[in-house]
């Protein structure tokens, strides 16, 4: 399955994970009690080889993989879940999204999701909402404050999505003038800023003229 | 000295709070749902109250150090206004949630049949649940109220050893203690309990099923008073092991008993892990030496 990692589970939680994903395919609303559980019953480590994911979140993303329901549908029950999950349920939930859009024809109907996400100011859900959904999703606009607001909490920009095609002159502009604002306060500018800007020789051009050799 | 508050509403408080608690030797706590200042008025505020206890709350707290888990209830002010009896309808899907460890606060305020209804209801939800219960005592009238309150306890059926009455005194610990229940203890600036009552009452009836709390909130109170009374124990003759078992020991066996206290982000005054005991009846809990 693309955009979900492969896991080993104990045997007690590979059996457990079958029988729920039977449960949800047979009825949505098993769901409630069943997405809460899935950290308790299959564990909640990392998982090897797939930076940034958690056992519990690759999951509850099989869970929703298993949702009979498809489209405009499925995103309302996802933003219902994500709406009434902790953190962990709601990283998952963003997470998601990327394999529900391959599987189950999501379409835009998970963007409401990201930006709720991206209006947060917990570092882990900006972190999960920034994966190959928001990167092939979300407006430009959107897409540029989101990664700005990365770097600003200190989300690590390996972590987000899409800056390979999605980093355009406007983007490296912003990088540079917050680069520029932390300099005449003369804080730290995080290194995350200088590989965007770089893309940009027009950008990079300014900001060397204006700073230097501080860099 | 480690500290485990087992009864204190964070969202109430600043970060310069989660700083000194750090410093006092607080590394976890409990933060149960309960009412605001002001009251609320629709089902919806609580969905909101409940998220930030399980998505914000514990965000904040653990970038000072501190594991933050909460209990979930409507409170029994609130039980008292029609506009929020959906809460309770709302409450299974979120005591399903990994860092709920008891149902709570529940109990009696003014004593009201809306009260026996929610406090009736909540304990059955806590045994379909598998949760513990944190139980209020009232402010007025409090050795009435205790008293009902343990008769309902008792009627419910759930096992004493699974139940905490909090913001006990000189006039309804005895009850308690009989009771076979747990007892916390609210020691507050200038109301419910003080630091030197709380260390006779110590004297007086032993360590076991004791439980100690700041009950810090939006009102005159103070999150270090936990400390407090560890000071006040060793100054009193008392042990470093018992107040280990009063301040750590104790919140932890009886939180335990949810299956989903999770401790293993628990680090002693220098930063480093403590050495954790592995998994104890499906929670991760810290048994070794205290910090």
């Amino acid at each position: 399955m693309t955009h979900v990692p492969e896991i080993t589970l104990t045997e007690e939680g590979a059996r457990w994970l079958e029988s729920a994903v039977e449960r949800v395919r047979a009825d949505a609303r098993a769901l409630d009690a069943l997405f809460p559980a899935a950290g308790r019953m299959c564990g909640r480590g990392p998982v090897p080889g797939a930076p940034g994911w958690t056992v519990d979140e690759v999951v509850r993303v099989r869970l929703l993989l298993a949702l009979p329901r498809k489209g405009a549908e499925l995103g309302e029950t996802l933003f219902e879940l994500y709406s009434h999950g902790d953190a962990a349920e709601r990283a998952a939930v963003l997470r998601s999204l990327a394999a529900l859009a391959d599987a189950s024809d999501l379409g835009e109907a998970g963007v409401p999701i990201v930006r709720d996400a991206l209006r947060t100011s917990d570092t882990r859900l900006i972190q999960a909402a920034m994966g190959p959904y928001a990167a092939a999703n979300l407006p430009d606009h959107t897409y540029r404050h989101a990664v700005l607001k990365c770097v600003f909490v200190g989300v690590p920009l390996a972590f987000v999505s899409g800056l390979d095609t999605r980093c355009d002159e406007e983007l490296a502009r912003m990088m540079a003038d917050y680069a520029e604002e932390r300099l005449l306060a003369g804080r730290e500018v995080p290194a995350d800023v200088w590989p965007l800007v770089e893309r940009h020789p027009t950008v990079l051009t300014r900001i060397n003229a204006l700073i230097g050799e501080e860099r | 000295m480690r500290i485990f508050d087992p009864h204190i509403h964070m969202t109430s408080r600043t970060t310069d709070d989660y700083e000194r608690m750090y410093a006092a030797g607080v590394r976890a706590l409990v933060e149960p749902a309960f009412w605001l200042g002001q009251p609320r008025t629709s089902a919806g505020t609580f969905a909101d109250y409940f998220d930030g206890l399980l998505g914000w709350e514990p965000y904040r707290a653990s970038q000072f150090g501190i594991v933050h888990h909460c209990t979930i209830a409507l409170n029994p002010k609130e039980a008292n206004d029609p506009r929020l009896h959906a809460v309770l309808d709302m409450l299974p899907r979120y005591l399903a949630k990994d860092r709920v460890v008891a149902v709570g606060e529940v109990g009696y305020d003014e004593i009201s049949p809306a009260e026996d209804e929610a406090l009736t209801r909540q304990l059955a939800l806590a045994a379909e649940h598998g949760l513990p219960v944190l139980v209020h005592t009232p402010h007025r009238d409090k050795a009435a109220g205790t008293r009902r309150t343990l008769d309902v306890v008792r009627e419910s059926g759930l096992p004493p050893e699974r139940v905490l009455v909090d913001h006990l005194n000189e006039m309804t610990v005895a009850m308690v203690a009989e009771s076979g229940c747990w007892m916390g203890f609210s020691v507050y600036p200038d109301t419910k309990m003080d630091v030197d009552r709380m260390v006779t009452i110590l004297k007086e009836h032993g360590l076991d099923r004791v439980l100690v709390n700041s009950a810090a909130d939006w009102g005159r109170s103070d999150p270090l008073k936990t400390r407090a009374v560890g000071d006040a124990m060793l100054a009193a003759g008392f042990s470093e092991a018992d107040v280990d078992t009063v301040l750590w020991s104790n919140p932890v066996a009886f939180y335990a008993q949810s299956g989903r206290l999770d401790l293993s982000g628990v680090t002693a005054s220098d930063g480093d892990p403590i050495t954790a005991g592995g998994d104890y009846a499906g929670n991760t809990v810290l048994r070794g030496t205290p910090a």
